[in-house]
């Protein structure tokens, strides 16, 4: 059974990065549970992130036996760490798989970590696609054992004599059962049962310090154990209220940033009787008939990197230097691997301010035409680029096959071009003005289009 | 009731806070409400506070730093055992004058040593395991204020500090190239046609009203703006620059309440010296051409300065003739009616540390409320919601 090619461009918009018209025309002869399902990848061929060798684990490690200079060795950190985001960027620009991208953008916001160790964040991103459509217990718990995580919330301090419950806390408020589920109490308890959670310094691997944890007796959800790490972690998902925590995320992350109560409770509950399956419940809510309500296109505001991503795409963009996308990353409010902190990016409309829109309805016309936009160095970064380097970074020097854009759209009249380029309309007021202009070609009308503020709606 | 209040109140009643901001007529509102302005600078990357207000008479401070404490003979003194860098000589008429006050050990509770987390906590004034998508000046616009031009920002990006619920701050690196930009035929053309139009609470609503509200922002900016020709002489440096559009914003008459500008390079982990009082070199005599400025325009007695940088550093050098990441700190506040002047607080303790960093004194959030509720004339207990009482030197 085929699909309207108008659900093509929505679902496309949702767990992908937006999608030329000539896909959508070819994707719509499939029905839509093959289309989802071929999205939903279970192999694990060709998945992971590889820019960063395992050598690196010891990157610091050789700086300091090699008296490297603090600052020399900040700059090769700082460097390795935009090549990493750099390579995730091209896989965003190119994979088939954009579901898994999309989720693995999920859980990189879900868990966000910032460390200067490239490699391990770059592993921990690896666990993120690993598990993206598994269990999400399995992945809480590959996440907690992570050297990134490990250091990040502080748990190779958490030890027998002295417990630093940062880990603990974020365990709770941010990555399962949210604000208001656990007592001040749960998370100093937690805190002993993660003790002695550590890594191996010199290949990453995971480490249970047995000397450093302790194994009293502790209070943790009004129960009372020996408990060690992974059995808060099974507490933690009998608890109904994490299925319900992360099924709200992911409802406004794939959904509507509104939620409908009711129906978040009934995924809630499927997820939780699927264990916790994310995959299902992904596959759930794009096969049910009101992700299709006309409330719920076009309703969400397209992150920066949807942004970003789904312009290029969308116009086969190629980018002579990918430095740029780095900087506008940054610019818009959201660089991979740089999280503004533990809870991630805000999101919505948060992404947006008078110079983060004005820049998004500019920039089409620019990368587009491969103009010039003004990126200034704002974050005090010793290490940041020197300010020619960046006035270099300037200049776009993108190119885009506009032969074979105007041919892809041939025969489309200014409607059904607003509806291949927007999920939502603009007033008729602002339709008619941009039809008043006879002298405009299909490029103009094109460019007119992807520059209104509707395009930044998902 | 205060003027205030009755201010607020009469516009309520005669329906004035139903017409959404973008709708209003712009460049008469209220301007007798409050003339007062507020300018922050922002040090970025944390300033050595050690070597700006230097302990000269603790033996300790030398003990720690034996490359780069600073001898008494090369330093400005001050009272209390404190003297200046030699580098804000310009600064000293006005703490003569006592138009300036120096705050020492601020901080907050459970420091963090990261530099964006820690600016992230200074921005929202949140808790350090609490985590705020509001800066403390964006809730001041959303509680106090109606348009973004109320609080701009001298860069091409806003800051967290900027950023409200419901408003946001405005990001003026030039006012003319950004009025330019947005007067191309076609987002005037967008931007008119959506006047009209009737906005919903959606996120399609929500990008236009910012649309709106930055077009007529920045309409009124520039209208103000063009008139005004400030010729009084700046340092020609990054800082100098900002401070003298802000002087020209003040003189044209908009009705902005808080201006943000922001100076990097203070992360001296290496060879700090030179680059450290070259920095503080730089902050003195753009402030200090701006406040003289503003004096000879007279327009001083509306304008406090608030500086602040995202923590101190260590209080013991490192191996390069640099220092890191540290805690408590100073801040400097200018104007011309303070409450309290010159060195407030008792000096920094090099003994008791915390992890060989300061132990902080006065939570930074305590100034914050002073500046909101006895300068800008807010309710600051709604903008920050941390338990402290307002430390009055404002």
């Amino acid at each position: 059974m085929a699909t309207p090619i108008s659900q093509i461009f929505h679902i496309y918009s949702r767990l992908g990065f937006s999608i030329s018209y000539a896909n959508a025309k070819l994707l719509s002869a499939k029905s839509l549970n093959d289309i989802i399902n071929g999205l939903i990848v279970t192999s694990t061929t060709g998945i992971y992130l590889t820019e960063i060798g395992k050598e690196d684990i010891l990157l610091k490690k050789d700086a300091m036996e090699s008296g490297m200079a603090p600052k020399e060795y900040q700059k090769l950190i700082k460097d390795k760490l935009q090549q990493l985001n750099i390579s995730w960027i091209k896989k965003l620009l190119s994979t088939e798989n954009v579901l898994l991208e999309k989720q693995t953008l999920f859980w990189h916001n879900h868990f966000a970590c910032r460390v200067r160790h490239p490699y391990l964040m770059q592993e921990l991103n690896n666990i993120h696609r690993k598990f993206a459509f598994g269990s999400f217990r399995d992945l809480l718990v590959e996440v907690s054992k992570s050297p990134a995580m490990l250091i990040y919330l502080n748990n190779q301090q958490n030890k027998k004599a002295h417990p630093n419950e940062n880990f603990a806390r974020e365990l709770m408020e941010l990555f399962t059962l949210g604000r208001g589920n656990y007592t001040e109490q749960d998370v100093q308890e937690v805190a002993r049962a993660f003790t002695g959670w550590s890594f191996n310094k010199d290949d990453g691997s995971f480490e249970f310090k047995e000397k450093q944890h302790d194994d009293g007796e502790k209070t943790i959800f009004t129960r009372k154990g020996n408990f060690g790490g992974e059995d808060v972690i099974n507490m933690i998902i009998s608890n109904k209220q994490t299925a319900y925590f992360i099924t709200k995320k992911i409802y406004k992350y794939y959904v509507n940033e509104t939620i409908n109560e009711e129906r978040v409770k009934q995924l809630a509950d499927f997820y939780y009787q699927n264990q916790y399956n994310t995959g299902a419940l992904i596959k759930k809510i794009f096969t049910s008939k009101w992700f299709y309500d006309a409330e719920n296109i076009g309703c969400n505001i397209k992150s920066p990197i949807d942004y970003l991503v789904g312009l290029s795409r969308q116009f086969s963009i190629t980018y002579n230097k990918y430095n740029v996308l780095f900087n506008l990353q940054r610019v818009l409010g959201q660089q991979l691997f740089y999280p503004p902190n533990v809870a991630g990016w805000p999101g919505g409309k948060n992404y947006i301010d008078s110079t983060t829109l004005v820049l998004r309805m500019k920039l089409p016309s620019l990368i587009l035409n491969n103009g010039q936009v003004d990126i200034p160095d704002k974050i005090d970064d010793p290490d940041d680029q020197k300010k020619e380097e960046i006035l270099e970074n300037k200049k776009m020097e993108t190119s885009v096959n506009w032969t074979t854009i105007l041919e892809e759209n041939k025969g489309l009249d200014l409607d059904k071009l607003f509806k291949v380029y927007l999920l939502k309309m603009p007033s008729q007021k602002i339709i008619e003005k941009i039809k008043s202009d006879q002298s405009l070609g299909v490029k103009e009308m094109i460019l007119k289009i992807v520059s209104l503020p509707e395009y930044n709606l998902a | 009731m205060d003027r205030r209040g009755f201010i607020k109140r009469s516009s309520l009643a005669s329906g004035y806070f139903l017409i959404p901001g973008f709708l209003k007529p712009l460049g008469n509102l209220n301007p007798e409400v409050t003339k007062k302005n507020l300018v922050v600078i922002q040090l970025s990357g944390g300033n050595d506070w050690l070597n700006t207000i230097v302990p000269y008479k603790n033996d300790l401070y030398y003990k720690k730093r034996p490359q780069l404490g600073i001898k008494e003979g090369k330093l400005i003194l001050l009272e209390k055992d404190l003297a200046f860098n030699n580098s804000l000589s310009l600064l000293k008429q006005f703490y003569d004058s006592g138009e300036m006050a120096i705050v020492n050990n601020v901080g907050y509770p459970n420091p963090d040593r990261s530099h964006f987390r820690s600016m992230d906590i200074w921005h929202t004034a949140s808790q350090s395991n609490e985590f705020l998508h509001t800066g403390w000046l964006g809730r001041y616009l959303d509680n106090e204020c109606k348009n973004s031009f109320e609080g701009i920002e001298v860069d091409n990006y806003l800051s967290l500090a900027l950023k409200g619920k419901k408003l946001n701050g405005l990001a003026i690196k030039n006012i003319n190239q950004l009025h330019k930009e947005l007067k191309v035929p076609y987002f005037n053309d967008i931007a008119e046609a959506a006047k009209s139009d009737v906005l919903n609470e959606d996120n399609q609503g929500y990008l236009y009203k910012t649309l709106l509200e930055t077009s007529s922002s920045v309409d009124y900016i520039y209208e103000k703006n063009k008139i005004v020709s400030n010729t009084f002489e700046y340092p020609n440096t990054e800082l100098g620059k900002q401070l003298k559009d802000i002087a020209g914003f003040i003189t044209s008459g908009i009705s902005t309440k808080v201006y943000y500008v922001s100076m990097s390079g203070f992360d001296t982990h290496a060879a700090q010296l030179n680059k450290q009082n070259n920095l503080l070199e730089q902050y003195a005599k753009a402030v200090s051409a701006f406040i003289v400025n503003l004096k000879g325009l007279d327009k001083w007695e509306d304008t406090s300065i608030f500086t602040f940088s995202e923590f101190g550093r260590r209080v013991e050098e490192n191996a390069s003739a640099g220092t890191d990441h540290g805690t408590a700190g100073n801040v400097f506040l200018f104007g011309k009616n303070l409450k309290k002047k010159g060195i407030i607080n008792e000096l920094p303790d090099l003994i008791n540390l915390d992890d060989g960093d300061l132990k902080y004194h006065i939570d930074f959030r305590s100034i914050y409320k002073n500046i909101l509720h006895d300068w800008l004339n807010a309710d600051a207990n709604k903008i920050i919601s941390a338990d402290v009482n307002p430390f009055k030197v404002l």
